[in-house]
């Protein structure tokens, strides 16, 4: 084998090659010492989404709003995509008692003391939107209705995983309860800490998807949500909203917290 | 082996007329590698968000600013790679070029062509005639390929394909198992942009077809 430089290789192409590399290995070096630390805390709205991109070429060649909305409507496909490979029968894996994860890991866009501290007894769920019967819930309420159990796996959008035990009402078994037209395109929920997020009305009736009261066999405690959250295991982790205070059904595209700044909205497993 | 075939006369005879890669096959070739480097970038970056080996990808390289960023480039260029990729599976299944370049593919050819290029003896002088190492690379790079796509579907859709899911071990085997065929791909990538080096002749032949 040769290990000579082909002859009939332009000089040029070779000359114009090895800047590139230069160029590329410059651009490198210049943006990785003035890189910001993104942190949870400072997610940038979508600004810096190109990221290296930018660097690749050097140069701005690409305009980045552009880019950004070609992203997203890509984003949107895969809400469809989703939509349609979601299967309501589908059943998330469940694990034995051995495999759950103690404790389990906090996780939130604040610290851990930051967490709600909300009196159970005083707690109310506001139910709106599409529903015949609106009105507030209590949790004394809530233990009424049929109860059920899983142990699934947690999987977050950073791509850690941990297996948990809930147990609370099926959300298909409370929506029917309240008369929500099951129609509707959307569960939206809001929360104490100001979190938000919404589910397609497919998922919302998934009979894994529950609203918890109790983590591993006691009350739901302050670090996972208390007094409610929401679990749905074929969902990522920023789809189970905790601390719920108010579930309205609607047609209205609700977004989220996170999923207005980037994050895919099916947000499914 | 058909590596030593005495070259300078049939090269300087056929050369200038001879397509040595079809224009399909340049097409998905350099689609790609459009694919691919975002995708390789970008899920650095999400690697990253939560790594599992005790290290992390300088975020210089990494594609998507944040991991919603990174996120959206991932998915977004998945689709260019497995579309690409089912094309040229099968543009090679109906042109008969599986079977033209990349066979035989049997141990005994791909060693005695590994030792060949060891001693410095194996000649690259015939660009439409595949040795066995580089069939055994790419039909490997492939098959890495293929799996990249699966574990990924695993790690997308855990709950939507349960075979797959338990065929690859589970959620968490499935991560690392695709983060380590990334790693055999960018291997691939290292080596096969030095062999492109040492034999620029072929970066005009993918890109020119001659």
């Amino acid at each position: 084998m040769s290990s000579r430089p082909d002859p009939r290789m332009p000089r040029a192409l070779r000359a114009a090659l090895s800047d590139v590399l230069r160029d590329g290995i410059n651009a490198l070096r210049r943006r990785e010492s003035g890189l910001p630390d993104h942190t949870r805390r400072n997610l940038l709205r979508g600004s810096l989404s190109l990221g290296g991109l930018s660097l690749l070429s050097g140069c701005q060649l690409v305009d980045e709003a552009s880019v950004e909305s070609a992203l997203m409507t890509v984003s949107r496909f895969n809400d469809r995509a989703q939509a349609a490979l979601f299967d309501r029968d589908q059943l998330a894996p469940t694990y034995p008692e051995s495999m759950i994860a103690r404790p389990f890991p906090f996780n939130a866009f604040y610290g851990e003391s930051e967490a709600p501290d909300l009196v159970a007894d005083d707690w109310r769920m506001e139910v709106g939107g599409k529903v015949a019967d609106r009105g507030r819930w209590t949790v004394a309420a809530l233990r009424q209705l049929p109860q059920a159990a899983q142990i699934t796996r947690h999987i977050c959008v950073e791509g850690w995983s941990a297996i948990g035990q809930w147990s609370g009402v099926p959300l298909g078994t409370f929506l029917r309860r309240v008369g929500a037209d099951l129609g509707a395109k959307y569960v939206d929920f809001q929360c104490a800490d100001g979190y938000h997020t919404s589910l397609d009305m497919p998922t919302a009736l998934h009979p894994q998807t529950l609203l918890v009261l109790d983590q591993d066999g006691v009350p739901l405690p302050r670090r996972h949500g208390a007094p409610l959250k929401l679990r749905a295991p074929t969902k990522l982790g920023y789809k189970n909203p905790k601390h719920i205070v108010a579930l309205t059904v609607t047609d209205a595209y609700p977004g989220g917290y996170w999923e207005d700044q980037g994050y895919n909205w099916f947000g499914g497993s | 082996m058909q590596t030593h075939i005495s070259t300078a006369a049939s090269v300087g005879a056929v050369a200038p007329a001879r397509v040595l890669q079809p224009g399909w096959v340049r097409a998905t070739h350099w689609l790609n590698v459009v694919a691919v480097v975002p995708l390789a970038m970008s899920g650095w970056r999400i690697y990253d968000a939560s790594p599992f080996f005790d290290f992390e990808i300088p975020r210089a390289i990494t594609l998507g600013g944040w991991l919603g960023g990174a996120i959206q480039w991932h998915f977004a260029a998945m689709w260019l790679l497995v579309l690409n990729g089912l094309i040229w599976i099968v543009g090679n299944a109906v042109t008969g070029r599986w079977h033209e370049r990349f066979w035989p593919l049997s141990p005994r050819a791909v060693f005695g062509d590994l030792l060949a290029f060891l001693r410095g003896k194996l000649s690259h002088d015939d660009l439409a005639h595949y040795n066995g190492v580089q069939r055994a690379a790419y039909v490997g790079v492939a098959l890495d390929l293929v799996l990249i796509v699966l574990s990924g579907l695993v790690l997308w859709k855990s709950v939507q394909f349960p075979l797959l899911r338990e065929l690859l071990g589970g959620y968490e085997v499935a991560r690392r198992i695709h983060f380590i065929a990334m790693a055999v791909l960018v291997a691939f990538v290292a080596i096969h942009l030095v062999m492109v080096a040492l034999v620029p002749r072929s970066l005009r032949a993918m890109t020119l077809g001659r």
